[in-house]
This record gives structure tokens, sequence and C-alpha cells, in this order.
């Protein structure tokens, strides 16, 4: 089936099998090998991209389903090749150590703190924890992942400070 | 794993998307969210032949407001629920229900109506529903019907739904003077509940003069307790909590399973019992429209 979506920003067309995950899609088709795949199963957070602003599992939606959506994945994050300031963080932060769940992490807080950014709402700790809870991490121990999602949310000043 | 072929099929119209499951009859399986359902074929214990895919039917994801009633599409997502767009008691009940099931990223995706109709035992809007004596509306082609959802839930993973029918949506009462409270426990961040309750009070003069209290995780699937519903109604609202756990633990019955025993699981049913009526017996009460 022949399907027309955006990839970060860029307008692709592809013609994909009905069963091919957008994952898979993603990664064999377009190259785009930053999303992970784990579990398959929609429970470890690698595969999360951003379906039209919206984080979902890529595992869990098939490419056809895509058809006109607009996708932000792991690589679309730092267009013009200077790091947003969650991907900074991450490293300042130490929020990586093998970097395997990474991808799914970054995506989902860019689309959360773009979001907030642009309905002026502020996330509290709360909040970052229900998302850095949405991943699995083997390596980290997910404080550091916090951290760098509460200074990547202070400098884009949608930080509730002791919220 | 990757799941096997099949046919995909983007429903233009509710009427179509009835046309092809009455023509394709138990080859065919509606996607809503896929949460449930891609998992499974992504194992192949699930090989539908030809995927209907529910998701561009935007009459199916409105949340409306009615007299003396919130009727939920069956399409209306988990986050948009967490979201608390609903509002009144009932909204603060979905919201914060809402925000127990999976990760962000399910809930984005996850409906109402693929919770309902998936039935796992441990759905908790199969739970809620039932507490709140809910109406499923369901359709086939050239035909619709509703159905409580004490008749709509058989057992675990089995509802009263025909292959070729089609969860429309979901009616709510809107009660004024009535409160609701939840409490579940999960073994992790985001699993499944082990066990979950539902409470529903009318407080009259600080006694509790009606009740509604369902329970998920001692059996089969969630069911409302009777006996703990009569056990609660003409206590003083501040002993409501303690008669019902009390109660609840001499009611239920369950098996048991791996290391878990069925005194452990009697135990957490009356826990979670007790603090969803505590939680019911302090949330604000739903004022009339
Ligand atoms: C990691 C993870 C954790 C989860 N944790 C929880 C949890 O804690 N609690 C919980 O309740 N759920 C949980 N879920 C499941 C989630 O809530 C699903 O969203 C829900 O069970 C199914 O909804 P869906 O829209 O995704 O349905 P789908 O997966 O699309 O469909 C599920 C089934 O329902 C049928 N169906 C769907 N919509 C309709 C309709 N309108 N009419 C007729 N049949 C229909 C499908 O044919 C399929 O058989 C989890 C899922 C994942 C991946
Ligand atoms: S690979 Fe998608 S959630 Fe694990
Ligand atoms: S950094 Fe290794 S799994 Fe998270």
């Amino acid at each position: 089936m022949r399907i027309e979506l955006s990839v970060n920003g860029v307008a692709r067309a592809l013609e994909c099998e009905e069963r091919t995950s957008l994952a898979d899609a993603l990664r064999e088709q377009l190259g785009l090998t930053g999303t992970h795949l784990g579990c398959e199963q929609g429970s470890c957070g690698a595969c999360s991209v951003l379906l039209d602003g919206q984080p979902v599992r890529s595992c869990l939606l098939f490419a056809v389903q895509c058809d006109g959506a607009a996708i932000t994945t792991v690589e679309g994050l730092a267009p013009a090749g200077e790091l947003h300031p969650i991907q900074r963080a991450f490293h300042e932060q130490h929020a990586l150590q093998c970097g395997f769940c990474t991808p799914g992490f970054l995506t989902v807080l860019y689309g959360a703190l773009e979001d907030a950014r642009r309905a002026s709402r502020h996330l509290d700790d709360n909040e970052l924890t229900t998302l850095v809870g949405s991943g699995l991490c083997r390596c980290t121990g997910y404080h550091p992942i916090l951290a760098a999602a509460r200074q990547a949310a202070r400098e884009l000043g949608v930080y509730a400070e002791g919220g | 794993m990757k799941p096997q072929s099949f046919e995909y099929v983007r429903a233009g119209t509710l009427d179509s998307a009835l046309e092809i499951l009455a023509d394709a009859g138990d080859e065919a399986k509606v996607i809503a969210g896929g949460q449930s359902l891609v998992p499974v074929m992504n194992l192949r214990l699930a090989r539908p032949a030809v995927l209907v895919d529910i998701n561009p039917l935007a009459e199916l994801a409105r949340v409306e407001q009615r007299a003396g009633a919130l009727r939920l599409g069956a399409l209306v997502r988990h986050r948009t629920l967490e979201r608390g767009e609903v509002g009144g008691a009932l909204g603060g009940l979905l919201a914060e229900v809402a925000g127990h099931i999976g990760h962000v990223p399910v809930r984005v995706r996850g409906s109402i109506g693929g919770s309902l109709a998936h039935a796992d035992p441990g759905a908790e809007w199969c739970l809620v529903a039932l507490a709140l004596e809910a109406e499923v509306e369901i359709a086939r082609r050239g035909e619709r019907r509703r159905l409580t959802v004490d008749a709509f839930l058989d057992g675990p993973f089995t509802t009263a739904l025909a292959p070729d029918e089609l969860v429309l949506g979901l009616e709510l009462a809107r009660r004024p003077g009535w409160s609701y409270g939840f409490a579940e426990h999960a073994r992790t961040h985001g699993a499944f509940a082990q066990s979950g309750a539902c409470v529903a009070l009318q407080v009259r003069d600080e006694v509790v003069a009606a009740a509604r209290v369902a329970v998920m995780g001692v059996g089969g699937r969630a069911e409302r307790l009777g006996p703990v519903e009569a056990a609660v109604v003409g206590r003083p609202a501040n002993g409501a909590a303690a008669a019902a756990a009390g109660a609840c633990r001499e009611v239920v019955d369950p098996a048991g399973y791996d290391e878990v025993s069925p005194d452990y699981l009697r135990a957490l049913a009356a826990a979670v019992v007790r603090r969803a009526t505590a939680a019911a017996i302090a949330a604000p009460t739903e004022e009339r429209q």
C-alpha cells in the first residue's frame, strides 16, 4: 500500500506492506535507525515517536495508519544541527549509558516540553516523573533522566518550581 | 515478532465499517488504539485476515454532555479523559482512573471502547463502568442495541459482542449528590493492577444513603459486590470505609495464582475497597446541572 507522510518535516512517499509497523518503516525503509525496538509490546518505550505532536509507540502502529500524518523521530530533534535543550541536558546530566532507551525518552520529553511551551503550561515533578515512567531504562536508574527533564524544563521556562 | 499479513481497510464512514464487518464475519478485526490488539498480533496470538481501522471515524471520538448523562464515544482516548475535559465529580474520577492505564504514549492511542471490547480482567474502564452502571451502545449493519456493562462483560477477554458488532460508545449517568472514589494496586509502575476498586456513594446528613461498589482482581472479571454495598448503606460516613473493607473480606473468594495466595488477594481487595470508599467520602459531590 502506498502512503504519504511527513517525517521530521520532510515529505516522504512509501510503499509498505500492511503489516509493517511504523517503527520498521522508519528503520528499514527510511534508514532512520534512531528509533529502537525493544519489546514490540508497548512496554519498553524505546520505539516512542511523535505522531502529530503526540507521543506514541511506533511498534503498535502500522505504517499504513500514518498516511497523511506528521512523524517526529529522534533524528528530528536537532534539525539545524544544534542540540535541543533536552538533548543537551541528557548529555550534561549523564542521562544515558548504553543509549538503547534514549531515543524514546528524548522524543516523549521533547514532545511534552514543546507542548507545554506552546500552551504556556508548566510541568511539575509529578508530570515529569510520569513521562519518565513511560520508558524502561536498564542502566541509569532514572534519576539522571529526571534531572535532565527538569533542567530542560527550567531552561525552556516550563518548569513548575516546587511542584 | 512481526504480525501475519492482513488486508487493511480504513473505514470511511460508520456504515461502511459495519458493512465490511457484516461481510467479513469473524475473519475481520476492528482496530481502535491498537494498544491491546497489536501486541497480540505481534505475538501471532491474533491473526486477523482483515483489519478495519475505525480511527478516521471522528463521530466515535466525541465527548457529549447530555441531560443527566455523559456519553463517551468508543474512540475517546484514555489521555483525553486524563486531561480532565469532562468536568464535574464524574470527570474528576475519569481523569484519575485514566492516569493509571499503562503509560502516556499508550494512553494517547488507547480508547475506552477498545478497553471494554478487549475486556481484560484488569481493565480499569470495565471496573469503573460496572460501578457506575454504564450502558454500552452497540451497532451492527441495520441494527442497534444497548446493554448494561454487566450484561456486556462475560468473562476474561470475552464479551457479548458478536464479530460483526461495533461498540459505538458508553453512557454514564450524572447523579447529583453522588461522589466517586477509585483505588488500585499495581506491582510496578505502568503495569496492570493486581487489584482495584471503584466506589460511588450518596451521603445524606452524614449517613451513607446509597452505594455502588465494584472490585477487580478477585475473579474472572470485575464484579459489583452487593453485600458490601448493603453493609455500607445506613452507616455514618466516617465509618463507611472500615465497614466496606470488613464486608469485602467476608464476601470475596479469590483463587490465587503462581506465588500469589488467596489470602493475599483477599487482603488486597479489602485494602483497595477501603481506600476507594474513603476517597469517595472525601471527594466533591456531583452538582445539579
Ligand atoms: C504497555 C501497556 C500497558 C497497558 N496497561 C493497561 C492498564 O494498566 N490497564 C488497562 O486497562 N489497559 C492497559 N493497556 C491496554 C490499553 O488500555 C488499551 O488501550 C485497551 O485495552 C484497548 O484499547 P484500544 O483502543 O487500544 O483497542 P485495540 O487494541 O485497538 O482493540 C482491542 C480489542 O477490542 C476490539 N475493539 C476495539 N475497539 C472496538 C470497538 N469500538 N468496537 C468493537 N470492538 C472493538 C478490537 O477488535 C480488539 O479485539 C496497556 C497496554 C499496553 C501496551
Ligand atoms: S518496542 Fe515499542 S514499546 Fe518496546
Ligand atoms: S541507558 Fe541503557 S537502557 Fe537506558
